[in-house]
């Protein structure tokens, strides 16, 4: 079967705001650095583009309409996921394998700034009849499931704490990150309590930015560039949408999703054939509970490994070293592929000040936010076999 | 452009197309995609992954509706995801469905497609208002019937064409629908009343349009190997194409879709079709208004420009005719939940060649079928091309 490598990676960067441009300009930008980076030319090489968004984050119904000229996709072959931009990934793969593709581009980006009432389009994703007329901020759920996976494994606030300590800190070194700082897991305790036991701290900030990505097939990735990274397999799962009934101690989706992406991948111990993850951190706990879920360590082992330095970037399992969603900013449908580019970066040895030495194989791995049950992971390698 | 694996259709499933208060979104992609696993003689245990098509989530107020349907849709703990192209999404589902399969990840896939206007209140035309521009569009309050009636205008102007020639089209697929029994609006009725009918916005009037609705559709898909066991007459997706326009369709000439007609090249060179006037045998091209019929015949390259009408009155186009053209009775007989109703033109076709169409059955034994939606700001084309 045909293999996937990516080609090109473009970026605007993440920050809270950037009022000084549209979502069609950060799309132009980042786009056109993902071409500049694979040497293509939209108008010519491109075989599909596909554009990662939800109609509520933009303000628009159909937002696919809004999307092809400034990725140079006019009059060409284009259309949206509607999901998280690794979703897309996961398509451009398949498309590829299918032979009748060569070269895909996947964009996502976020105009999170645009958005005035955010906890109110959230909670328009609550089931209507049975959640949402609950009212309330709609991330009282991260609260009860932190709590319930707390319960469950016995990991304390103060190691959930330690993993926003360590992204903040990751993100100092990054120049894509919007909420890079020095703090200590005192400052995290000390934060002001949202959704019991979540503190403010314990939640990544919104950003505004877009992610261009160029995927091709083996043959033209070759021709294309000395650094493909190759994609060794996808994965992704929903559980079930209904709060009342899904696991809350637990990822289930995930442990699923990476069971597909390390079958095609033939990855039987993730600890040690992965050198480095970029995993999910909307929360913090996420992260632990992720972790577990992937299959990196044990249940309830995830919060010691942490507290250990094991997950730091100098660690034995560097977790998040781009500062991940806590220091980087939460980019909407936009996170999977900035988790991706960090793992690309990494296995190309270009992260500069943060890279981190001898990493062939990187994992990364997104969920869709409250309320869902939904994600996917990638798994890349410099190794073609 | 030219796929490896080959993709089987083995199963469908349609709900009534109507206004339907008492059932929930899930409940009608649940009732479509168990239809589609009975016909086919699997259960969801068999299915390795669902991919789900539907339209705005303005129509129900309900964000990441794709999540919100997913159990409905029996993608409970499998690999799901939601495509969306506007109205092209119906036929555009299929086509995700095909690549899932053709990419050797899975063996099978369920692609259903969902719509519930209804409670969309007080019309899901106010839900329209924001598929806009904010800035250059959306302050002029428009709604989709004026724009689709200067595309019709442009039509009618460029090659000299008559509303009577236009409401034939209305004539021939509310009565065709007849035999359809999902039809929401069925009729016979005659191009006088299609002429006497209620002006909405000039040259579009109340019988030239298809009526919003809710239901729901479903199809199996299949890998050669498993279709092989499964059924002794899979139909074969052998082409799948998409292309978009450019957004400001202001600046664009109407007269003519060429994104239908990039989407329909794609599709004909990777099914190795080089002329499809004479290759398919019957073709359900999108029909939200009767104009669009024609356009998109012309789109789709099975006539010459403005050649459409022509056909039209000399009942090529009629299910018995040389090219039969919507026999399902489209949109403007069978209804139009929006991706629902893309959806329903794949399954026409499916059971349009595998002979199992009933009443609706196109004569000398279909062997090649083509399925059209369009969607966005008059921007989008989705194709696929079937064969038995």
């Amino acid at each position: 079967m045909r293999e996937a490598a990516i080609v090109g990676v473009g970026c605007t960067g993440f920050r809270s705001t950037m009022p000084e441009v549209s979502y069609k300009e950060l799309m132009f930008e980042a786009a056109t650095r993902a071409y500049e980076d694979a040497g293509v030319d939209p108008r010519r090489d491109i075989d599909s583009f596909i554009c990662c968004s939800e109609d509520y984050w933009e303000g628009f119904s159909i937002f696919d309409e809004f999307v092809p000229d400034q990725l140079g996709a006019v009059l060409r072959h284009l259309f949206t996921v509607s999901a998280d931009g690794l979703y897309g990934l996961a398509t451009a793969y398949m498309l590829i394998r299918t032979g009748a593709f060569d070269v895909v581009a996947i964009e996502a980006h976020s105009k999170a700034s645009d958005i005035l009432t955010y906890a109110d389009i959230v909670a328009f994703a609550m089931d209507p009849i049975f959640n949402r007329p609950l009212g309330g901020h709609p991330f009282y759920v991260a609260g009860l499931e932190m709590n319930r996976y707390l319960h469950e494994t016995e990991t304390t606030k103060e190691m959930c704490a330690h993993v926003v300590v360590k992204n903040k800190k990751n993100a100092l070194n990054n120049p894509y990150a919007a909420y890079g700082a020095n703090i200590t897991v005192d400052d995290v305790l000390a934060s002001e309590t949202l959704f019991y036991p979540l503190k403010r701290l314990d939640i990544s900030p919104l950003v505004d930015g877009c992610i261009v990505t160029i995927l091709a097939s083996d043959t033209v990735a070759r021709k294309l560039t000395d650094t493909p990274v190759w994609i060794k397999g996808v994965g992704w799962n929903s559980d079930t949408p209904w709060l009342e009934t899904r696991d809350w101690g637990r990822a289930t989706h995930v442990e699923l999703a990476a069971r597909m992406a390390y079958k095609t991948a033939r990855i039987r111990n993730p600890r040690k054939e992965i050198c480095l993850a970029e995993i999910d951190d909307i929360f913090s706990y996420k992260e632990l509970e992720n972790l577990e879920a992937l299959g990196f360590c044990g249940r309830g082992e995830a919060g010691k490994l942490t507290e250990e330095g094991i997950t730091d970037r100098d660690g034995d399992l560097p977790v998040n070293p781009s500062g991940g969603l806590l220091g980087v900013g939460y980019s909407l449908e936009t996170s999977g592929l900035q988790k991706l580019l960090e793992i690309v970066l990494q296995l190309r040895g270009e992260a500069g000040e943060r890279q981190i030495p001898n990493v062939g194989t990187g994992l990364a791995q997104v969920w869709r936010g409250i309320p869902t049950a939904s994600g996917a992971v990638a798994v890349l390698s410099t190794n073609y076999r | 452009m030219f796929a490896k694996k080959r993709v089987a259709v083995v199963g469908a499933g349609l709900t009534l197309f109507r206004r339907n208060l008492k059932q929930t979104g899930r409940e009608l992609a649940y009732e479509a995609t168990r239809m589609a696993l009975d016909s086919a003689g699997l259960t969801v245990k068999d299915i390795d992954c669902v991919t789900l098509g539907t339209a705005p989530d303005a129509f129900d107020g309900i964000h990441m509706k794709g999540e919100n349907l997913l159990d409905g849709a029996g993608a409970w703990r499998k690999p799901y995801s939601r495509v969306f192209v506007g109205g092209g999404t119906g036929v555009f589902t299929a086509n995700s469905g095909w690549w899932h399969v053709a990419s050797g990840l899975f063996d099978t896939c369920l692609v259903v497609a969902e719509e519930k206007m209804s409670s969309c209140f007080p019309h899901p035309q106010y839900a329209f208002t924001t598929i806009f521009d904010p800035i250059m569009s959306r302050p002029l309050g428009m709604n989709l019937v004026w724009i689709f009636a200067i595309e019709m205008h442009r039509y009618m102007h460029v090659h000299g064409i008559k509303k009577e020639q236009i409401a034939l089209v209305s004539v021939k697929n509310k009565g065709n629908a007849m035999d359809h029994p999902c039809a929401q609006l069925p009729a016979k009725i005659t191009v006088e009343d299609v002429l006497n009918s209620e002006v909405m916005v000039w040259p579009v009037q109340r019988l030239d349009i298809s009526p919003t609705s809710d239901g729901a559709a479903a199809l199996v898909l299949a890998s050669e190997d498993v279709a092989k066991k499964v059924t002794d007459d899979p139909v074969w997706i052998d082409g799948v194409g998409w292309c978009i326009d450019s957004t400001y369709w202001t600046n664009r000439d109407l007269y003519f879709p060429k994104y239908v007609e990039c989407a329909a090249r794609m599709a004909y060179k990777m099914a190795g079709i080089k002329n499809p006037p004479k290759e398919i045998d019957v073709a359900e091209p999108y029909d939200p208004f009767d104009y669009k019929e024609l356009h998109h015949m012309e789109g789709l390259l099975l006539c010459k420009k403005g050649e459409a009408p022509k056909l039209t009155e000399e009942g090529v186009t009629q299910r018995d005719g040389d090219l039969p053209i919507n026999p399902s009775g489209g949109l403007l007989g069978v209804g139009n939940p929006i991706a629902a109703a893309g959806l329903m033109k794949v399954c026409e076709i499916f059971w349009q060649l595998r002979g199992e169409a009933g009443k609706r059955q196109v004569p000398n034994d279909p062997r090649t079928g083509v399925a059209q939606a369009w969607g966005d700001l008059m921007q989008y084309g989705s194709v696929i091309v079937m064969r038995s």
